[in-house]
């Protein structure tokens, strides 16, 4: 264990950018400033995706179609879909989090590439808000989020258009983001940091950006031969000019199972990061928590025909596909073990951070029991595109990255904002968002079983009692958003001073002051080798400073 | 004198696995079966929720104990055990989730092999002519892919002498209609003889459909250009709604059909007031 003591902390210096609350609306390159700018932006992009959850549960509350025109529930569902996966969750995760935390955790100043970084920001509110004005102009694109042909050739091309322009800039962002990360985290670690010493959250992003590199270029290409189906009336894709459909399936698959671990890998790594703070413990298996994000991506990319059981694929690659999918069971298992081992006997403060982490827990266990299931082809034959798979969806995206989400936020609004949050108001959050969670997407599983299929919105009328609790859910899970809300903005005024590391953590970021200056630290980076040594005693730690180096000297 | 830890752990582990099975062989969440292949189905189902009961409730059990017996208590202070690790213990519990994982899959697997599913595929066997090749494909060589693929016989001792019944199947936006090439007429509603094979062609006129029926647990895509295949025997007499589950359009909700297995006499009785003289231009 080495930890160099930090130098006493200072005001942070504003000379460089912009003043106050001001700097976060500026073309910024302070790593900190983006990481913001992407949970700001990424947050009001899941308030209006929650909006289009709440008309589509509103829908569905009776079984006839009466809330709204049935082209109109497809634009909604299409836009829900992929506003949460592009605009919430995948810029949060990595965006957000990444942005704000790997140069902290590899002793930089700022990203390796800052200008490359607030360009891949920007792209964002852009290519958001013209996605969803797409509504406003001729109406959304109303394939779903899978824009499968020939439904995404055949209805009406400006929405689709704007779609895919839409998402190519939203991937295009991804990779920006992602040879960033890869860059910061290999070539701008302080002298004397080695890869294994590197806090989880690291590993994860070079996992999750290493996947956003392999398998979004993939995506980019396949919407581009599709937008040329649609303009150009090309026929890769259109069967009635000798286009094949399932080799886009294939295609859209290999990004789009990926695109799954690209929102959970990085919450497995916060996940990790805000565990053993809170429970005193260091994190248990650091090695094979390692080598278990590295075999999830690499298992990672070899599952997506798992998506295609019913799409008419060869036996062999059924069976493939089944073994490689319930494999990954594997290394995600060894997380959770190591989790819960990290739980265990220690000193577990149950404040709303670690509430939500194991709400993720919890949820993501039975995620991932539905996700080794649905591997199995003889079972997904039968639920496949039910609500069975929304209810299985949701336990992992919602249930996963966007608890770890909340969970991140209670954690590290202290070091962003020097003010706590209202730890009652966070309890009270995390408990009607678990009830309302769990109320919504438990009974979907039963409704996918028995014979409702997804995106529709007009089913059985047998289906309306377990519909009408689903919304009843999906109402709390709404509700719940406003105390967490308030405190977050009632806290950045009112909240307790938190000083410079409330919870007494280990990781580089806690060891400056809070907020941190511009350029991170007033003076040499701590060299942190053991993010995770709690519970060693105080005689054991050795506080001598290593040396420093020049290179420090500015965030370029 | 307290219980021994390695007991209690023994005892609740038995308990735990016991509850497990019990939940699993008795909670039933599926609709009733109504085809040879969904009893299959379920088995598969039951084992697949048994052992997810038992990983759920285990896990979901040490956590909240965890979180309670570990809980930081009001003047503690100081750290936890500085437990970094354990090797035997992560060799264990990479070891033990792999075996099963192992064993599920090949479970399954043979339960899809006793579904028919493992079946070759593409075997012209299927009463009607391909009659709608694909334009750059030969009649000879039009590649039928499929879900469960066939009724070869061998799912069950009934069918072995009896010729599948052969219903070729156009999905549309957005219904689906049944062609009967043994009356040659198209119906809207889908009668099935019990215990007969039926040997389904399926075609799409526009977009991607898929054809479902809960009570079979079968599901196929129907996907324009590429004829598909699905193959199964109804068991239960009884009318079961057969829904889209591909999101084809404005009014996907809204494509449910219904399959009606009737009884032997019945479905002939039916074929028969159904059946055209001449041939149909529909």
């Amino acid at each position: 264990m080495t930890i160099t003591a930090p130098p006493p902390s200072t005001p942070s210096s504003t000379a460089l950018q912009p003043n106050g609350w001001l700097r976060y609306f500026s073309f910024s390159v302070d790593h900190k400033v983006i990481g913001l700018q992407y949970l700001v932006c990424g947050f009001a992009f899941y308030l209006i995706g929650g909006a289009m959850a709440g008309a589509i549960r509103t829908e569905l509350l009776s079984p006839i179609s009466d809330f709204m025109p049935r082209d109109v529930y497809n634009q909604i569902l299409t836009l829900h879909g992929t506003v949460m996966i592009f605009l919430w969750i995948v810029p949060v995760v990595n965006g957000a989090f990444g942005n704000y935390l790997i140069p902290f955790y590899v002793g930089a100043r700022d990203m390796a590439y800052p200008r490359l970084n607030a360009v891949a920001f920007w792209l964002i509110p852009p290519s958001g808000l013209m996605l969803i004005s797409s509504y406003f102009i001729t109406g959304a694109a109303q394939s779903g989020w899978t824009a499968y042909p020939p439904l995404s050739i055949t209805t009406p091309a400006t929405g689709q258009i704007i779609w895919i322009l839409s998402v190519l800039l939203l991937g295009g962002s991804s990779i920006f983001g992602g040879i960033n990360f890869i860059a910061t985290i290999l070539k701008l670690r302080r002298p004397g940091l080695k890869l294994m010493q590197l806090p989880m959250y690291c590993w994860a992003m070079l996992g999750t950006s290493i996947l956003v590199v392999l398998s979004t270029p993939v995506l980019a290409g396949t919407l581009i031969m599709l937008s040329f189906d649609i303009v150009a009336h090309t026929g890769f894709f259109n069967p009635g000019l000798g286009g094949n459909v399932v080799v886009y399936q294939h295609l859209f698959w290999f990004y789009s199972h990926p695109a799954v671990y690209i929102m959970v890998l990085p919450a497995f790594g916060l996940v990790s990061e805000i565990l053993p703070v809170h429970c005193r413990k260091p994190l248990f298996g650091y090695t094979t928590m390692v080598y278990s994000i590295m075999a999830i991506v690499v298992l990672g990319l070899v599952v997506w025909a798992h998506h295609m059981f019913t799409s008419g694929t060869p036996p062999w690659m059924r069976l493939f596909f089944t073994i490689a999918t319930a494999f990954i069971a594997v290394p995600t298992g060894i997380k959770f073990f190591n989790w819960l081992a990290t739980l265990w006997g220690g000193r577990i403060s149950l404040n709303s951070a670690v509430l939500f982490s194991c709400g993720f827990i919890v949820n993501f266990v039975l995620g991932g029991i539905t996700g080794v299931a649905l591997a199995q082809v003889p079972f997904d034959v039968h639920v496949h595109d039910t609500y069975f798979v929304v209810a299985h969806f949701h336990y992992i995206v919602y249930g996963g990255s966007v608890f770890v989400i909340f969970a991140s936020i209670y954690h590290w609004y202290p070091k962003v904002t020097g003010r706590m949050l209202n730890e009652h108001l966070g309890r009270f959050h995390f408990l009607i968002t678990f009830i309302g969670f769990n109320l919504c997407f438990a009974p979907q599983h039963w409704l996918g079983l028995n014979g409702m299929p997804r995106r529709v919105a007009e089913y059985d009328p047998q289906f309306a009692l377990v519909n009408q609790i689903s919304s009843v859910g999906a109402l709390l899970m709404a509700i719940s958003t406003l105390p967490f809300l308030w405190n977050v903005v009632a806290s950045a005024f009112y909240g307790a001073p938190a000083g410079d590391n409330p919870w007494k953590a280990l990781t580089p970021e806690w060891l400056t002051s809070s907020p941190p200056p511009v350029e991170n630290w007033t003076g040499e980076p701590p060299l942190v080798t053991h993010p995770y040594s709690y519970g060693v005693p105080a005689d054991e730690i050795d506080l001598n400073s290593a040396s420093g180096s020049d290179l420090w000297s500015s965030g370029q | 004198m307290p219980i021994p830890s390695a007991i209690l752990t023994l005892v609740l582990g038995m308990l735990l696995v016991l509850g497990g099975l019990w939940i699993g062989q008795n909670v039933n969440l599926l609709p009733v079966d109504a085809s040879v292949n969904a009893p299959i189905y379920d088995e598969l189902f039951r084992v697949l929720f048994s052992i997810g009961t038992i990983l759920f409730v285990g896990i979901v059990g040490l956590i909240v104990f965890s979180l309670v017996r570990f809980r930081r208590r009001p003047g503690q202070l100081g750290d936890g055990i500085a437990l970094e690790g354990n090797l035997p213990l992560e060799v264990f519990w990479t070891a033990v989730p792999a075996i099963v994982v192992l064993f599920v899959g090949l479970y399954s697997y043979d339960i899809y092999e006793r579904m028919g599913g493992m079946v070759p595929l593409g075997h012209g066997d299927h009463g009607a002519v391909s009659a709608t090749a694909n334009a750059n494909a030969s009649s000879a060589d039009v590649r039928i892919w499929g879900g469960i693929g066939s009724t070869q016989d061998s799912q069950t001792a009934t069918g072995a002498a009896i010729a599948p019944l052969p219903i070729e199947v156009t999905a549309m936006q957005f219904a689906f209609l049944f062609h009967y090439p043994d009356g040659d007429f198209i119906s809207g509603e889908m009668h099935v003889p019990a215990d007969r094979p039926v040997s389904l062609k399926m075609e799409a006129k526009d977009v991607i459909h898929a054809f479902w029926i809960p009570e079979f647990r079968l599901k196929q895509d129907v996907i324009p250009g590429q004829p598909t295949v699905l193959d199964f025997t109804p068991t239960r007499p009884g009318t079961y709604s057969i829904v889209c589950a591909e999101l084809c359009g404005p009014y996907h909700g809204g494509m449910r059909s219904s399959v009606v297995v009737d009884s032997a006499d019945d479905f002939e009785t039916w074929l028969q007031a159904n059946s055209k003289t001449t041939p149909s231009e529909a």
